[in-house]
C-alpha cells in the first residue's frame, strides 16, 4: 500500500466507481440476504405470536365483532386451568403421546438393528417402510376410517383373521374402549419409520472398531449390545423421542381425520380441542390463552428435554 | 471380501430379512388397499369379505372427476344412447354427467401453492443461510433456536390470529395467502438445512474466487451455489412434501377458491354416504407422485426429515 502509484490511482478514482468495482460490501449483502427472511417469519410469525398473547387477555368472540372488546387480564388462563374439559383432553393427549412413543420407539428400534445386519435388499425395504410417513396424513387418516369400518373394513376383517372375533361386533373408531388405541395404531403405523431411520442413522454412527475390541476382550454380545449400543445409539434415540414428542403433542390432522375427538371427548386431543375452541365456538380469547397455554407447555418441556439430551450426548 | 469378526452371520442375515420384509408388506397393505380400491367399483368396495381379486373398473375415477344427477327411465331414454366410455358407466347407474367435478381444481390449487412456496422458501433459504453461514449476522445463534422454535407451536394456534390477519388484508382463501404462510413455515426448515449444506463447503473456493476479482455476488452464485445444488434439492423437496401434505391451515383457512386437495379429498361423497372408490382414486392421484419422488430420493431423505439433525 506504500506504493506511490498506486495511492495516486486510488485517490483519483471516483468513489462510486470503487464501490462497483468491489461490488456491495459483505455487510449489506448479509442484511440484504437475511432481510427477506426475517421480515417474513417477523410478519407470519412474531407478529401473530405477540397478537395471540395480547387477545388471549381479551374476552373477543370473531363471530361477534360488534362486541365491546374488554381486557380481562388472565380470566381467560384462570377459566383454562381449572376447567375439567382441559385436563380431560390433556390426558387424552397424554395416553396418546406415551403409547405412540413407546410402541414406535420400539418398533423403530428393533427394524433399525434388523436392517443395519445389511441383508441382501435392505436399502429397498428401507425406502419402501418409509413411504407412510412421506404421505399427508388427513388424506392418509380419512381412508384409514374406511379400513376400520366393522364387518367390511380390511383391519376388522384382519383381527378376524387373527383372533375369530366378529368383524361385525366392533369398530374401532365408535367405541370409547376402542378409539384412543385406533389412533394409537394409526399413527405409529405412519411414524414408526421415521425413529428407526434417525435409530438407523445412530447405529450406523458407531465404529465397527469398538465392536472389535469388544470381540477381543472376549464381551458376549449380550453384553456388547448393552454397553456398546445402546449407550452409543441413546442419543438419536432421545432425538427421534423429541422430535415425536412435538409432533404429537400438536397432533391435528391424522385423529381429526379419524375420530374427529370422538366418541365422546376420548381421542379430544389438545388440538382438536383449541380447534373446537376457535373455528367453532368462536371464543378467540379463550382459544388464544389455551394456545398459549399449549406454546409455553411444549417449549418448556422441550427445553428441559434438550438440556437432558445435550448431556446424554457430552457424556 | 475381507474377513471381519463383527459381520453377522448369514443366518442372522436371513432372520433379519425376514422379519423386516414381513414388516414392509404388512405396512404397505393400507397403501395397496388405497390403490386397489380406487379401481374397484362401489359394490366391489363395500363387500363382504374384503375382495382381494376383483374386475378393475373406472368407475371410482370418473366419479371422482364428475359430478352426476339421476334421471327418470323416460329421460334417460329420451338421451339417446351414450356416446363414451365414461357416459357408459354412469349411465349404468340411471345418471348423467352434469359437468366436472372440483377435484381438478383442487388438484391444481395443490400444484399451484405447492410449487409457489416452495421456490419462495428455497429462493429466500438460500440467500439467509449464506448470509448465517459466512458473514457474522447479530444474534445469529438466537434466529436460528427462534426459527426452530416456531415449529413448535400447534399450527390451530398460529391459525387464530393468521385468520384475522388475512381477513383484514384480503388474503383470505387466496392461493398468494397460502403460499405466504407455506414459505413462512417451511422458511425454517429450509434455513436450517441450506445453512448445514453452506457450511460444509470449503470457504476457500469463494476466498480463491473473491482473489480472482469476482464480487462477493458472484462468488456466491458462480461458486457456491453450484456447490449446494444437491442440497438445495433435496431441501426443496421437503418443503414441497410439506406444502403437498399440509391440511390443518388449508382446512381452516381455505373453503372455496384457494383450498388444496387434502382437505378436499376427505369431503368427496356419492349418492348413497361415501364413494369410497372416488375417495381412494383421489387419494391414489394424490399421494403417488409422492411415493414415487421418496423412492427416487431416498438418499436424501434422513437430512431433511430431522431438522438436518442426523447428516448421513
Amino acid at each position: 500500500m506504500t506504493d506511490p502509484i498506486a495511492q495516486r490511482v486510488a485517490a483519483a478514482t471516483p468513489p462510486r466507481l470503487a464501490h462497483r468495482i468491489r461490488g456491495l460490501s459483505d455487510r449489506t449483502i448479509a442484511w440484504l440476504f437475511v432481510a427477506p427472511t426475517i421480515f417474513l417469519l417477523l410478519a407470519v410469525n412474531i407478529f401473530p405470536l405477540i397478537w395471540t398473547i395480547r387477545l388471549s387477555m381479551t374476552n373477543f368472540r370473531t363471530n361477534r365483532p360488534n362486541n365491546e372488546v374488554e381486557f380481562i387480564w388472565f380470566e381467560n388462563y384462570q377459566k383454562i386451568l381449572t376447567d375439567e374439559d382441559t385436563w380431560t383432553s390433556l390426558q387424552a393427549t397424554a395416553h396418546f403421546l406415551i403409547w405412540t412413543i413407546l410402541l414406535q420407539v420400539l418398533i423403530g428400534f428393533t427394524l433399525a438393528y434388523l436392517i443395519n445386519k445389511k441383508f441382501r435388499g435392505n436399502d429397498l425395504w428401507t425406502t419402501l417402510i418409509v413411504l407412510p410417513m412421506m404421505l399427508s396424513p388427513a388424506v392418509v387418516g380419512n381412508f384409514w376410517t374406511f379400513l376400520y369400518q366393522p364387518q367390511i373394513g380390511l383391519f376388522n376383517y384382519f383381527v378376524q383373521f387373527l383372533t375369530g372375533t366378529d368383524p361385525a361386533s366392533f369398530s374401532m373408531i365408535g367405541e370409547v374402549a376402542l378409539a384412543p388405541w385406533a389412533i394409537v395404531i394409526v399413527d405409529t403405523w405412519m411414524w414408526t419409520p421415521f425413529v428407526m431411520l434417525i435409530c438407523l442413522a445412530g447405529l450406523r454412527s458407531i465404529p465397527s472398531s469398538i465392536y472389535e475390541a469388544a470381540e477381543c476382550d472376549r464381551a458376549s454380545k449380550w453384553r456388547q449390545f448393552w454397553t456398546i449400543t445402546i449407550p452409543m445409539a441413546l442419543p438419536f434415540l432421545m432425538l427421534a423421542v423429541l422430535f415425536r414428542g412435538i409432533e404429537n403433542f400438536k397432533m391435528f390432522d391424522l385423529v381429526v381425520q379419524l375420530t374427529g375427538g370422538g366418541p365422546g371427548s376420548t381421542t379430544l386431543l389438545t388440538s382438536i380441542d383449541l380447534k373446537r375452541e376457535a373455528f367453532e365456538k368462536w371464543r378467540t380469547g379463550y382459544a388464544s390463552a389455551y394456545a398459549v397455554i399449549l406454546f409455553v407447555t411444549v417449549f418448556g418441556l422441550a427445553s428441559i428435554y434438550v438440556k437432558a439430551l445435550n448431556k446424554v450426548k457430552d457424556r | 471380501m475381507s474377513f471381519s469378526i463383527t459381520e453377522p452371520s448369514n443366518r442372522q442375515k436371513w432372520i433379519a430379512g425376514i422379519l423386516v420384509i414381513g414388516y414392509a408388506i404388512l405396512t404397505l397393505i393400507p397403501l395397496i388397499w388405497i390403490i386397489a380400491t380406487g379401481f374397484k367399483t362401489p359394490s366391489d368396495a363395500i363387500a363382504y369379505p374384503p375382495k382381494l381379486l376383483f374386475t378393475p373398473s373406472l368407475e371410482g375415477y370418473v366419479n371422482l372427476f364428475t359430478s352426476r344427477t339421476r334421471l327418470a327411465p323416460e329421460d334417460l331414454a329420451a338421451l339417446g344412447d351414450p356416446t363414451t366410455w365414461y357416459d357408459k358407466i354412469v349411465r349404468s347407474y340411471d345418471m348423467v354427467i352434469t359437468g366436472p367435478s372440483r377435484y381438478g381444481e383442487r388438484f391444481m390449487n395443490s400444484v399451484v401453492i405447492g410449487f409457489g412456496s416452495t421456490f419462495l422458501s428455497v429462493f429466500l433459504g438460500t440467500i439467509a443461510a449464506y448470509a448465517f453461514s459466512r458473514f457474522k449476522v447479530p444474534l445469529k445463534d438466537d434466529l436460528l433456536f427462534f426459527i426452530l422454535s416456531t415449529r413448535m407451536m400447534p399450527p390451530i394456534a398460529v391459525a387464530i390470529p393468521i385468520f384475522l390477519m388475512y381477513r383484514e388484508l384480503g388474503l383470505s382463501d387466496t392461493r398468494l395467502g397460502m403460499i405466504l404462510l407455506y414459505t413462512a413455515v417451511n422458511l425454517s426448515l429450509s434455513v436450517w438445512l441450506l445453512k448445514g449444506f453452506i457450511d460444509e463447503i470449503p470457504v476457500e473456493y469463494e476466498e480463491a474466487a473473491l482473489i480472482d476479482g469476482y464480487t462477493r455476488f458472484q462468488a456466491f452464485y458462480k461458486v457456491v451455489l453450484p456447490q449446494a445444488a444437491t442440497g438445495i434439492a433435496s431441501t426443496a423437496i421437503f418443503c414441497l412434501i410439506f406444502a403437498w401434505n399440509e391440511y390443518a391451515f388449508a382446512a381452516l383457512l381455505t373453503s372455496g377458491t384457494a383450498q388444496t386437495a387434502p382437505p378436499f379429498i376427505p369431503t368427496i361423497i356419492g349418492a348413497g354416504g361415501k364413494d369410497w372408490p372416488a375417495v381412494a382414486a383421489g387419494a391414489t392421484l394424490f399421494l403417488v407422485p409422492i411415493m414415487v419422488f421418496t423412492i427416487l430420493l431416498r438418499k436424501h431423505l434422513l437430512r431433511g426429515i430431522t431438522f438436518g439433525a442426523v447428516r448421513k
